[in-house]
């Protein structure tokens, strides 16, 4: 069945995929490894580590401290990632059903904040939501409120500024699974006596999983680990892992233990990832999975 | 009909912004019927199953089921189910939840559902396909459990929306017996959609052949074959010959002294026809008899014409030939085992008439 390739399109082929694996292997692997190496070594107060092997640092992951931090963290990241996905699900459920004329137009809200700067996006933030800003001066001129809310460097602000940095990380995923949706299956559900609801919950949703659980990881990891967002919109009261693992590496000069803390983060994205294997492979009715294997086993 | 009619439409039109997708539609459906809706693409026939299944509503009119009103209930409030053309499966979900769907829907007992699952798969051939996944089944099994899906509701009626469009020739020949079969055991008033004149016939008690958005005429397969009321009727359902003629004089009993392409003939028809009035005369292939000018000595009226062309298509063979005015005609022959030797070689001179009788007679504007 398969195309007997030309010695030169063999050769261009083999060639160009072996430089995609240098190219992972150099810069994505090794220094996964690395830090993983350095997360097991102890640590220097003078050069960045000294090569003698020790659990010091993940026993350290489990002191208080750090299970705070890790916990707010997770917390906020899940609370942003429930919203954007709360949010996003409608707007692309929308988005994939509008019309040819209205459609780029929907698409184009969502790309532009996506090409954006978030840095500059997290800034534009401040003058929404600063004590002389948009939302403020609203409310006030409204005569909702008597004095401005203090919003900014408070975990709402830090909330807000993630939900409104990724929602478009969620969006595109859902959007690309609900547009591949055969509308046919929704008038079968239908057809069936399932009602609304009940066409949404049996059909559409599972049907549309993968693009969740692919949405929800592309906003709760970077939610988990961005360091900027809390600096610059949140408190100094609560730490967030993004600003630890930075602070172990840049201020505390520790550099093992923020090895350590940030391979944890590395550990639950390849956990995530594969729940995410299971989950497409679910809604494509075992079409990924070994279908000869399967037979072959019956 | 006696008994009131499980399934009625009455003036029912459909727009579409401007376009105007249905016109004036009145039907009225028996109980335990198999009813096909037949026309080419584009002439209302998908509509109109989408609006006994809810899932448009007219522009005007209404539909009624077992003699309530459901024009504007919405589907799956509806004791009626659908065969999708792409059957629509749930790919996430096996054979027997796809089934199990309809009754899990309306909260039926857990012993009840395994039952009736097992049993409606049994009845499909499906019964050891429980665990398979849509993705791994042929087409034709994928098309039994998109009905299996559909009738284990028990529906008032079972509407099929072009169902075997994706299956190759032997397969839907086979899925047409199979439904058929399955019509008269459950006994459900069946609505089929095609635009195959050919499965129509083969499966239906009554065809509405539609065109534009409207029914241009409702009758059995025999019926609409033989005494099609319009050319267009004529020339859906099958290969036609269209003879122009002239009525001379009308005769008692419904027949005409004709000039057909020149020839006087006698015409056989239940229509009124006026002295000197131009008409079509309409005759299948199959009812046209041809022969060799030298083979015996025929019983005029017949034309005189040369053969084209013989089209040799397994059973039949089609014979294309000219009439000495220029006309074209086309006739089909079964082979016949006692003279499996005739064989019309082009430019072969014949004379052509056909069995008197079956003609159908049109008046000219009856386009």
């Amino acid at each position: 069945m398969e195309r007997v390739p030309s010695p030169g399109a063999s050769r261009f082929r083999e060639a160009s995929i072996a430089g995609t694996w240098l190219w992972l292997g150099l810069f994505a692997l090794l220094p996964n490894l690395v830090l993983l190496l350095v997360a097991f070594l102890d640590r220097d107060t003078v050069g960045f580590f000294i090569p003698s092997l020790t659990l010091d640092n993940f026993r350290e992951l489990f002191a208080p401290v750090f299970l705070g931090v890790l916990w707010d963290s997770i917390r906020l990241a899940l609370c942003s990632t429930l919203v954007c996905l709360l949010a996003a699900y409608p707007f692309a459920y929308a988005l994939a059903k509008a019309g040819p004329r209205l459609r780029p137009w929907l698409l184009l809200l969502v790309i532009i904040p996506f090409w954006t700067n978030s840095l500059i996006r997290t800034y534009a933030l401040i003058l929404m939501i600063g004590a002389q800003g948009l939302v403020n001066k609203c409310a006030l001129g409204l005569g909702l409120i008597g004095a401005p809310l203090e919003l900014m460097y408070t975990d709402f602000a830090v909330f807000a500024g993630m939900t409104y940095t990724f929602l478009p990380f969620m969006i595109l995923p859902l959007y690309a699974s609900i547009e591949k949706l055969d509308p046919g299956l929704a008038d079968a559900a239908k057809d069936l006596g399932a009602g609304s609801l009940r066409t949404f919950w049996h059909s559409t949703l599972p049907l549309t999983l993968p693009g969740v659980v692919a949405g929800c990881i592309l906003v709760f990891l970077p939610s988990l680990g961005s360091f900027y967002i809390p600096e610059i919109l949140g408190g100094a009261t609560n730490m967030l892992l993004g600003t630890f693992i930075k602070n172990q590496f840049l201020v505390a000069k520790n550099w093992p233990l923020g090895a350590a803390s940030s391979s944890v983060l590395t550990l639950l994205l390849v956990l995530l990832a594969v729940l995410y294997r299971f989950t497409s492979q679910r809604a494509a009715g075992g079409y990924n999975a070994p279908l000869n294997a399967r037979r072959d086993g019956e | 009909m006696t008994t009131p009619p499980i399934l009625e439409l009455r003036g029912v039109s459909k727009n579409f912004g401007n376009t105007l997708a249905l016109h004036n539609i009145n039907l009225e459906i028996a109980n335990g019927e198999f009813l096909t809706l037949l026309g080419p693409s584009g002439c209302g026939k998908t509509t109109i199953l989408r609006i006994l299944s809810g899932f448009e509503a007219p522009t005007r009119g209404a539909v009624f089921l077992n003699g309530q009103e459901i024009t504007s209930s919405p589907p799956e409030l509806r004791q009626v189910n659908t065969v999708f053309q792409s059957y629509a499966l749930f790919p996430h979900m096996s054979v027997w939840d796809n089934v199990a769907f309809g009754l899990r829907m309306q909260k039926r007992p857990k012993v009840e559902i395994n039952q009736r699952v097992a049993e409606i798969l049994r009845r499909v051939h499906l019964a050891e396909y429980g665990d398979r996944m849509p993705r791994q089944l042929s087409g034709g099994q994928q098309q039994r459990v998109a009905i299996a899906r559909a009738i284990i509701n028990n529906p008032l009626v079972l509407l099929l929306d072009e169902p075997f469009s994706a299956l190759d020739l032997k397969l839907r020949k086979q899925m047409q017996f199979e439904i058929k079969h399955l019509q008269r055991q459950i006994g459900i008033t069946f609505v089929f959609v095609t635009h195959d004149q050919e499965e129509a016939f083969a499966m239906s008690d009554r065809v509405v052949v539609m065109n534009e958005g409207t029914v241009i005429q409702v009758g059995s397969p025999q019926e609409i074959y033989e005494e099609p009321e319009s050319l267009f009727v004529a020339r859906f359902v099958g290969e036609i010959n269209v003879l122009e003629g002239d009525i001379r004089a009308a005769r008692p009993g419904g027949t005409y002294q004709a000039e057909v392409e020149g020839v006087p003939f006698i015409l056989h028809s239940r229509r009124e026809f006026a002295e000197g009035e131009t008409v079509k005369v309409l005759l299948r292939p199959e009812d046209l008899k041809v022969y060799l000018e030298q083979e015996k000595a025929q019983q005029p009226p017949f034309f005189l014409g040369t053969i084209n062309e013989t089209v040799y298509k397994g059973a039949t063979v089609d014979i294309l030939r000219t009439l000495d005015n220029g006309k074209k005609l086309q006739a089909a022959e079964f082979f016949n085992e006692d003279d499996a030797d005739i064989t019309y070689r082009p430019g072969d001179r014949v004379s052509v008439t056909w069995v008197e009788g079956w003609e159908v007679v049109l008046n000219a504007e009856g386009e």
